[in-house]
């Protein structure tokens, strides 16, 4: 049954138990909104939702009150407009006024509120926060001066990831979003997923920014500095040109590259197709020798951390192959230093991520040789589309480019690394042709794609058959943990992404606002792979080409020294 | 076998809700919550540490250093605060260099602050250990400070 309430005097159908945001946002009135998250248990902390109730004479917030039959809602009335002013005002009292110093200048709701609330005079002033800079965590440097305390952090933690590293600290206006026992990120159980960037709506949290190293690295004779770039890249920078979302520019994206004076431009998804080469060999190896399954993927670096802190117990299950971007610094460092005469320690290898938490992989001891990182430094989306404008380059008059050789040539099952579900469909269609020896029937596993939290199949590979599993969010990859640890074993192989969507959703992706841009992205992913010729990675000729002439096999001695790692348990304050 | 063991072992059916009791326990044994027994405590009951922390800091009961050899309460009610409880806190943690819910470095002295402690007519009152100071002042303070420091 429907109700019947008013808003700004206009009769507006409802149904019960529906919020008020949502319904006057069906209507088409916006709401200004700071706590509230679609999709998530309303808080109503901030008060910036306020309307009048013209009914009962109150303000309240739209964001955790439900309709009312006989409701008169004003959604914008001089009380409702001055109250709202007045939090923002409030929420400026106590804020550090450095905009023009701040990381989310121009891309800040606080900001946005303010102009929109025509704030130009402070009218209330209060003591200013005061707080240390945390600069502890390889990925994540948060400034709780900047946060105010809307808690959107703190619920994306707990609920998407599972993971709570950060939750309110005190009381009152002492009050603080923190770690446990208010110390650095690096000591607490954090994943550096980044998701927090992501929904904070000021700049208390942001990625750690690698620039002035690789700027330094640029200007450096000595240096030979080549890059590499995720296959989540090339559809998702567009946005920050002001192209549609799930435009892909991996064109422009090579012509930007070799503008700003990267020395030699190689895409990660070369390296997402020789994961997938090890993984899938590595995956028939363990079904045929009845190795610890199911194997569980290894490419995500919040994963991995989770899984070191929270689930000890699988860590056996884990592929012990790293990461594409490793796998190619590793590369890079060996092979390519050997073919190119270059020494290791004067190859600067950076890497474009769509991920915060890639910064963090990038500097762990296990991903080095000799004592040398494999990884330099690495850039998120968001921080390469600064680099882009600090070299003043006009994406609109560049002509499309390829990257270079010999890692520069990929296959499409690459590329769907971006989307959740992309690694398992490109390691199945490897795994296919290795036990069966003929391709995947139209090359295509319909049933691992798209945005929802699980996706399960069932799949036949001549007289073998495995079933699978992709998670995205950490929270859903903790219930189907949960459902093996309690004797669930039919699944062989199962993907996790700890970003909700995969990596096309990362905790480095532009900041949008654009709800269906996640789609976009994901169908960008899935349209380069209908029109492109190698479709599968063990097609890729430069793969090929590596295995012959250093790698020998998938599995091999070489393998094993330069593309796998392990990992065991990490004592952090869970 | 540690003491803060001995007491989780009554609770393991315990869910969250027995969070703040058991945090009252390990305090009325230890005399505050260390990290070792919030972590305990976090995989006893299943909750992340962050969580309990946020819970413990949210209350001014519960303390993360251990108390020192004087323990001196600050009391901060109405009558104490109308003549002057908080200049009196103010002027105790710069003497002794502590915030309140620390303790000085050489666990002589630890500050507390409680909302009333019912002597109102002693305003504004401190109370070190068991023993009432009454009608403190800053003089008075130093004197007293000086009094528990000589004593040692």
């Amino acid at each position: 049954m429907e109700l019947t309430i008013k808003i700004n005097n206009t009769p507006v159908q409802a149904e019960p138990g529906e919020l008020l945001l949502d319904v006057l946002e069906r209507q088409g009135i916006r709401i200004p909104t700071l706590c509230h998250m679609k999709g998530f248990f309303p808080s109503g902390a901030c008060r910036m939702c306020v309307v009048e109730n013209e009914q009962t004479g109150k303000l309240i917030t739209a964001c955790s009150h439900t309709v009312e039959q006989g409701m008169n809602i004003k959604s914008h009335s001089a009380r409702v407009i001055e109250a709202r002013k007045t939090i923002v005002e409030l929420l400026l009292s106590n804020h550090p006024d450095d905009c023009l110093y701040c990381v989310r200048n121009g891309l800040c709701d606080l900001q946005d509120l303010a102009r929109e609330h025509c704030i130009t005079e402070r009218r209330i002033s209060g003591a200013k926060n005061r707080h240390h800079l945390d600069l502890s965590s390889a990925s994540i440097v948060r400034d709780p001066a900047k946060c105010i305390l809307c808690g959107r952090c703190v619920k994306v933690c707990s609920e998407v990831m599972e993971v709570s590293a950060i939750d309110f600290i005190n009381r009152g206006s002492n009050t603080v979003i923190g770690p446990t026992f208010n110390k650095g990120l690096n000591t607490s159980s954090c994943i550096n997923c980044g998701q927090c960037i992501m929904v904070c709506p000021t700049g208390a949290l942001s990625e750690k920014n690698h620039f002035a190293e690789i700027r330094d690295a640029l200007n450096d004779p000595t240096k030979t500095v080549v890059v590499q770039y995720a296959p989540a890249i090339s559809v998702t920078l567009a946005e920050e040109f002001g192209m549609a979302p799930g435009t892909d520019i991996n064109g422009l994206l090579n012509a930007a590259l070799r503008k700003i004076g990267f020395d030699r431009i190689f895409d990660t998804t070369f390296a997402a197709d020789l994961t997938i080469m090890e993984e899938s060999a590595e995956l028939i190896h363990r079904i045929k020798n009845h190795g610890h399954l199911p194997m569980i993927t290894s490419c995500c670096p919040s994963w991995i951390k989770y899984a070191e802190e929270f689930a000890c117990d699988f860590l056996p299950n884990i592929s012990s192959c790293k990461s594409p971007q490793q796998m190619l610094g590793a590369v890079l460092k060996s092979y390519y230093a050997e073919i190119s005469n270059t020494e290791p320690e004067n190859l600067y290898v950076v890497a474009i991520m769509p991920c915060a938490a890639k910064k963090f992989e990038g500097q762990r001891e296990e991903m080095t040789q000799r004592g040398i990182s494999d990884i330099d430094a690495v850039l998120t989306t968001r921080e390469l589309a600064n680099f882009i404008r600090l070299f003043g380059i006009g994406m609109d008059k560049l002509e499309a480019e390829t990257a270079d050789s010999p890692h520069g040539v990929r296959s499409s099952a690459g590329k769907l690394f971006g989307a959740s579900g992309g690694v398992m469909e490109a390691a199945l269609r490897t795994a296919y042709f290795s036990v069966t020896n003929t391709e995947l029937p139209q090359c295509k596993i319909e049933q691992v794609r798209g945005c929802t939290r699980r996706k399960e199949a069932t799949i036949t590979m001549g007289d073998l058959t495995i079933g699978v599993a992709v998670v995205n969010g950490l929270s859903n990859a903790k219930t189907l943990l949960d459902e093996i640890r309690n004797g669930r074993d039919d699944l062989h192989f199962i993907e996790v992404m700890a970003c909700p969507g995969g990596c096309i959703n990362g905790g480095g992706q532009p900041l949008h606002k654009n709800p269906e841009a996640l789609k976009k992205r994901m169908e960008a992913l899935y349209q380069i792979d209908e029109t492109e010729t190698i479709r599968v990675s063990h097609q890729n000729p430069e793969v090929l080409a590596l295995y012959q002439n250093f790698l020998g096999t998938p599995l091999g001695n070489k393998s094993h020294e330069l593309l796998h790692t392990s990992y065991c348990q990490r004592n952090v304050l869970l | 076998m540690t003491t803060d063991d001995e007491l989780l072992a009554g609770f393991t059916d315990a869910e969250e809700d027995s969070l703040i009791p058991i945090l009252q326990e390990i305090q009325g044994r230890n005399g505050y919550l260390s990290a070792e027994a919030i972590v305990k405590v976090g995989r006893c009951l299943k909750v992340p540490t962050s969580r309990i922390y946020g819970v413990a800091t949210f209350y001014n009961q519960f303390r993360f250093e251990p108390r020192g050899k004087y323990h001196i309460q600050v009391c901060r009610g109405t009558a104490c605060h109308v003549l002057g409880s908080a200049t009196v806190l103010e002027n105790l943690e710069k003497e002794l260099k502590i915030k309140a819910g620390q303790t000085t470095r050489d666990g002589l002295f630890s500050i507390e602050v409680v909302a009333c402690i019912g002597a109102c007519g002693l305003a504004p009152v401190i109370c070190v250990n068991t023993t009432f100071h009454a009608k403190v002042t800053l003089d008075s303070l130093k004197i007293i400070i000086d009094e528990y420091r000589d004593a040692t």
